[in-house]
């Protein structure tokens, strides 16, 4: 890639004290967001998803979490171990995030437009009327009806679908260059699911905002992403374009992830093992072994997985594998 | 409107209640054994029949209980609350003259104990596990076991001979001389160590609360949300947690100043304090049973004003609170 990517996540680690002793929630995440682009990160709950979403917020709970190691760059600017005041001033700026929860992710005590606005006067420096007029422009913008009124509204007032569309005018109040939407729609009704993604979709191609999608939907990402990465137990386990991803799936757990959607196969068909549904469960984080943590789940494990942790290599153009046997594959 | 519509009926209620008040304390105190002709001439050394007869008549005693009752309830309406037979004055003009006092102590020590406690709350919540989040959890087990009368009394202690700076008794020097100003100075002067004493407890008591409930706030999504917008952790502290912490506090606070009318009978007592809680305990003392039940009118009524404040308090922190 000749530019450099807009937001680069290069080998971060999160580490969490628990009492069962030290969690590798995140281990050696990497990602590039290039801007214009959406990229999704699948993945199964627990995977690290969020976790990731909040390292570069800079939001990781601490204690008992911590940034261990790694680098985060907007725009060519470290993120990990800056100044939490500078780090704030970035935070609903050039990273707008929104959450799983629209319905507690709203402060129930202040006015939706209120809420919006609040971003706007700290980083615009905006007077409070000019803020609550941009307050008003946004709600306009992600199509809530009567948006001057609604404006005055509390959260309670509004339905979950509204909420999240709330949610995600204040997160764009600021024009970032990134939005972090984790599960926008995971909390929503199927049809209200549609509307989010595809105001999601109008909003991006309106304003250029890159976008990381976090969420459970394949169906969801072949429709709207550039790029996808697949985590596993807080790992990239394959990363690269929707096309060869979706169409070509190399890591075993993607396939598995793509045959439980129906309507996804890829092309041709991978073969089935027994499964529309991945056996077994993810491993506890704080007893992962040497190996790769999917072997015990994976019906083409060989006796190297559960030997040594594989790296993300090439498996195709601009496609990247952490699977021993995809990787022997492709060398053969 | 609907928050006047409720408001309407809170003061309606209230207006009921104080007549059951009313009702209760005046059949207590009429099936309580003596009368008040029975203290008089007691106080006198002893009367025949013949004067008993004629002081039951002079205090309507002789009557049917229920024109007894209605007599009082009409006098009250008319902030006729009877007469002092003890003090010989009108138990209005009685209370009237001491109310000031004891509303002065009763909600500067409330307003001291809220206030505090409630930024104690909200800096040991900052540091769950940090030094002045453990003082704060010692500070109320020390509020809740130490007796008011004996914090008061180690303050007097600790004033009057180790730290000499404020006036342990009264709550004016006659010698003071001056325009308003000076003398309202005199007045905080003195109430400082009665203040102070009265709210330690209800200090503890809220500080705790508030810590507990900032403690679940501040693992709200819309604290998450407030710290993704990149709002400063002050603000994130005492504009977005803090006003949904706040509930729990008004209500208890409310819920509590009726203890806190009790606690300044016993502050009273112990700091010389010419308040109702002073009055109170003459009067029982001396048996003047209207002057007792004007006290106990009044403290209600303030009570019932202050759970009115409480409510509308509440709804103006809370836009969920739904009118009804
Ligand atoms: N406070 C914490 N203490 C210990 N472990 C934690 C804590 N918070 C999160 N984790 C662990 O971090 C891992 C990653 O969590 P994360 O929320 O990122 O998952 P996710 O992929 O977003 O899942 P979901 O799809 O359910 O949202 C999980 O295994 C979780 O158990
Ligand atoms: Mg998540």
């Amino acid at each position: 890639m000749a530019e450099d990517p807009l937001l680069s996540v290069k080998d971060i680690v999160v580490d969490f004290k628990t009492r069962y002793g030290n969690a590798r929630v995140l281990d050696h995440v990497t990602l590039d967001v290039n801007s214009g682009e959406i990229l999704g990160i699948v993945g199964e709950s627990g995977c690290g998803k969020s976790m990731t979403a909040l390292s570069i917020m800079g939001l990781v709970p601490n204690p008992p979490g911590k940034v261990t190691s790694g680098s985060i760059k907007i725009d060519g600017m470290e993120l990990v171990g800056m100044d939490v005041d500078r780090l704030r001033q970035i935070r609903g700026k050039d990273i707008g995030m929104i959450f799983q929860e629209p319905m507690t992710s709203l402060n129930p005590v202040f006015t939706v437009g209120e809420q919006i606005a609040e971003s706007v006067r700290l980083h615009e420096n905006a007077r409070p009327k000019a803020a609550m007029d941009r307050a008003v422009e946004m709600l306009a913008a992600v199509e809530i009806p009567e948006a001057e009124t609604r404006a005055k509204a509390y959260p309670h007032q509004l339905s979950g679908g509204m909420r999240q569309r709330v949610m995600i005018a204040m997160a764009l109040a600021c024009r970032p260059k990134v939005l972090i939407a984790d599960e926008p729609t995971t909390a929503l009704d199927a049809t209200v699911q549609a509307q989010i993604f595809d105001l999601l979709q109008d909003l991006q191609e309106e304003t250029g905002t890159a976008i990381i999608l976090i969420t459970h939907d394949m169906g969801a990402i072949a429709e709207l992403a550039d790029t996808v990465a697949v985590m596993y137990a807080g790992r990239v386990v394959e990363k690269g374009t929707v096309d060869a991803v979706l169409s070509a799936p190399q890591h075993p757990y993607t396939k598995g992830l793509i045959t439980c959607v129906p309507h996804l196969e890829p092309d041709p068909p991978v073969e089935r093992h027994e499964l529309m549904e991945i056996p077994g469960v993810v491993p506890a984080l704080t007893e992962l072994g040497k190996g790769c943590a999917f072997a015990p789940r994976c019906g083409e494990a060989i006796e190297k997985c559960s030997g040594e942790k594989p790296r993300l290599l090439a498996t195709g153009d601009a496609h990247v594998t952490a699977c021993w046997v995809a990787q022997q594959e492709r060398a053969q | 409107m609907g928050v006047w519509n409720t408001i309407a009926k809170r003061v309606g209620y209230g207006l009921l209640l104080l007549v059951a008040v009313l009702i209760l304390n005046f059949v207590l105190i009429s099936i309580a054994p003596g009368d008040i002709a029975d203290t008089i001439a007691g106080d006198m050394g002893g009367a025949d029949a013949e004067v008993m007869a004629e002081i039951r008549t002079r205090y309507g005693l002789d009557q049917p209980f229920y024109v007894q009752l209605w007599r009082y309830l009409s006098g009250v309406v008319m902030f006729d609350l009877g007469h002092s037979y003890f003090f010989n004055t009108p138990v209005t003009t009685l209370i009237l003259e001491k109310l000031p006092a004891t509303l002065l102590l009763v909600f500067s020590a409330q307003i001291l104990a809220v206030i505090v406690g409630t930024l104690l709350g909200v800096m040991a919540a900052k540091k769950p596990n940090g030094p002045l989040s453990l003082t704060v959890t010692f500070l109320s087990l020390f509020g809740f076991a130490a007796p008011v009368f004996w914090t008061g009394i180690l303050l007097i202690i600790l004033f009057v001979s180790i730290f000499p700076v404020f006036p342990v008794a009264g709550m004016v020097d006659v010698t003071v001389e001056g325009g308003f100003f000076v003398q309202a100075l005199d007045v905080l002067h003195h109430l400082t160590l009665p203040m102070i004493t009265l709210a330690s407890i209800f200090l503890a008591l809220y500080s705790r609360l508030a810590r507990a409930s900032m403690l679940e706030v501040l693992g709200a999504d819309y604290v998450r949300t407030a710290r993704a917008k990149g709002v400063p952790e002050r603000v994130v502290l005492y504009k977005h947690a803090l006003r949904n912490a706040l509930g729990p506090v008004v209500t208890v606070a409310g819920l509590q100043f009726s203890a806190v009318i009790s606690g300044a009978v016993v502050v009273e007592a112990v700091f010389s304090w010419p308040g109702l809680g002073t009055l109170a305990l003459q009067s029982i003392l001396a048996r003047d049973t209207p002057t007792i039940m004007g006290i106990l009118f009044f403290s209600s009524f303030v009570v019932i004003i202050v759970n009115i404040l409480t409510d509308i308090a509440l709804r103006l922190i809370d836009p969920r609170i739904k009118s009804g």
